[in-house]
């Protein structure tokens, strides 16, 4: 970590104050300045440079593409001659249906409430980092910021575990070719689904949690 | 330290058993369909799915591959009490970057999913190569959470070749 923290919050002193620079990659802190890491070889900077319009980027494709994922079919499983399409929530309720009850809670908070719940909390993050000083009238405790950290720190650890969906979709259509009696395929929602969780991946990736430290100089 | 390299080295091992083993096995109506880690792999090999074919591949094969290998290339010298090898903090760095990238923990939950689906549908058996990949997720979860990347970057920077 590159800011010092005393646990009651009252007064910190981040790397950038003292001059300092940390390596988002090793964590070994230089003066600032200094143009690359000397212990990986990683460059430097006090700040990501373009880190928040980055997020911005990557986010907004990450939700554009999320959108065809859920209109279109996801599986196209034929079974004696007939063909029947099913979307994320389709498979989801269709699971259901079977009594398989923790299994589709599993695949219904992988592929709709992971996203979305992403979609939301990188938004709300990168919002108040960029208006920190506006939005900042709320900011009263410096724990607000440990817990957008927190919250920063679980989208990070989460958001992969989306792509499940998509794999579920792989092995069933490389499994169940059994000719005539039943025949899954995959859907095209499989490919913007991905792309949806890579984007937002991104977006994560490209998030400076340092910048959330940044809002501190507005506590008083 | 050893450890690490201990666990890399039997996941790297497990991964190409994996690979080649059959994985799944399912059979209905007479008929018996025997798929590998390979074949799920290349489901999505048809017209416009076939980006997906190449991400697949990559995420579950590929750059769990890659990221063992670096992480091995990167301890393994200095295991052995050597200096660190001659690009061994970049492998190291590049094994980092990777972490998030590679989903072989995510593709054996998506296995669990997919047989609760088939099951009433077909027969399943489960192949060798299942618990290979199980093995091996276990594997490189444990790897990740022995691992402490501080002292790693502090060896790498101590046993910097002079
Ligand atoms: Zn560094």
């Amino acid at each position: 970590m590159t800011s010092l923290h005393s646990n009651d919050g009252a007064q910190t002193l981040t790397a950038r104050q003292a001059g300092l620079v940390g390596c988002h990659s090793c964590g070994r802190v230089h003066p600032m300045g200094t143009p690359r890491c000397s212990r990986c070889g990683a460059a430097l900077h006090s700040r990501m440079p373009g880190s928040l319009q980055k997020v911005w980027a990557w986010l907004f494709a990450g939700i554009v593409v999320y959108v065809p994922a859920n209109i279109y079919p996801m599986l196209l499983t034929t079974s004696f001659g007939a063909t029947t399409e099913n979307t994320i929530m389709g498979g989801a309720v269709e699971l259901m249906h079977h009594g398989s009850y923790g299994v589709a809670l599993i695949v219904f908070v992988a592929s709709v409430l992971i996203p979305v719940g992403k979609f939301l909390a990188i938004g709300y993050l990168a919002l108040v980092v960029d208006h920190g000083s506006r939005l900042g009238g709320r900011l009263r405790r410096g724990q607000d910021l440990h817990r957008r950290q927190r919250l920063f720190e679980v989208v990070e650890f989460i958001g992969r575990w989306s792509m499940i969906d998509v794999f579920v979709v792989a092995i069933l259509s490389a499994l169940v070719q059994l000719d005539f009696a039943a025949t899954i395929n995959p859907g095209i929602a499989a490919v913007s689904f991905s792309l949806s969780v890579a984007f937002t991946m991104l977006a994560a990736l490209s998030f400076d949690p340092r910048l959330i430290w940044d809002a501190e100089q507005d506590l008083t | 330290m050893t450890r690490i390299v201990m666990l890399a080295a039997t996941a790297l091992v497990l991964m190409v058993a994996a690979v080649f083993f059959p994985f799944l096995e399912l059979s209905a109506g007479g008929m018996v369909r025997q798929s590998s880690l390979l074949d799920a792999v290349l489901a999505f090999s048809s017209g416009l799915l076939l980006p997906l074919t190449f991400a697949v591949a990559a995420l579950i094969i590929v750059l769990p591959v890659l990221r063992l290998a670096s992480i091995l290339y990167a301890l393994a010298p200095m295991a052995l009490g050597w200096h660190s090898a001659r690009h061994g903090v970049a492998a190291f760095r590049l094994a980092e970057a990777l972490r998030p990238w590679a989903m072989a923990e995510i593709f054996i939950v998506g296995v669990a999913v997919a047989l609760v689906k088939v099951a009433g549908l077909a027969r399943l058996g489960i192949g060798p190569a299942f618990w290979t990949f199980a093995a091996l997720v276990l594997v490189t979860v444990l790897n990740d959470t022995y691992m402490c990347r501080l002292t790693v970057w502090k060896t790498l920077e101590e046993r910097r070749r002079p």
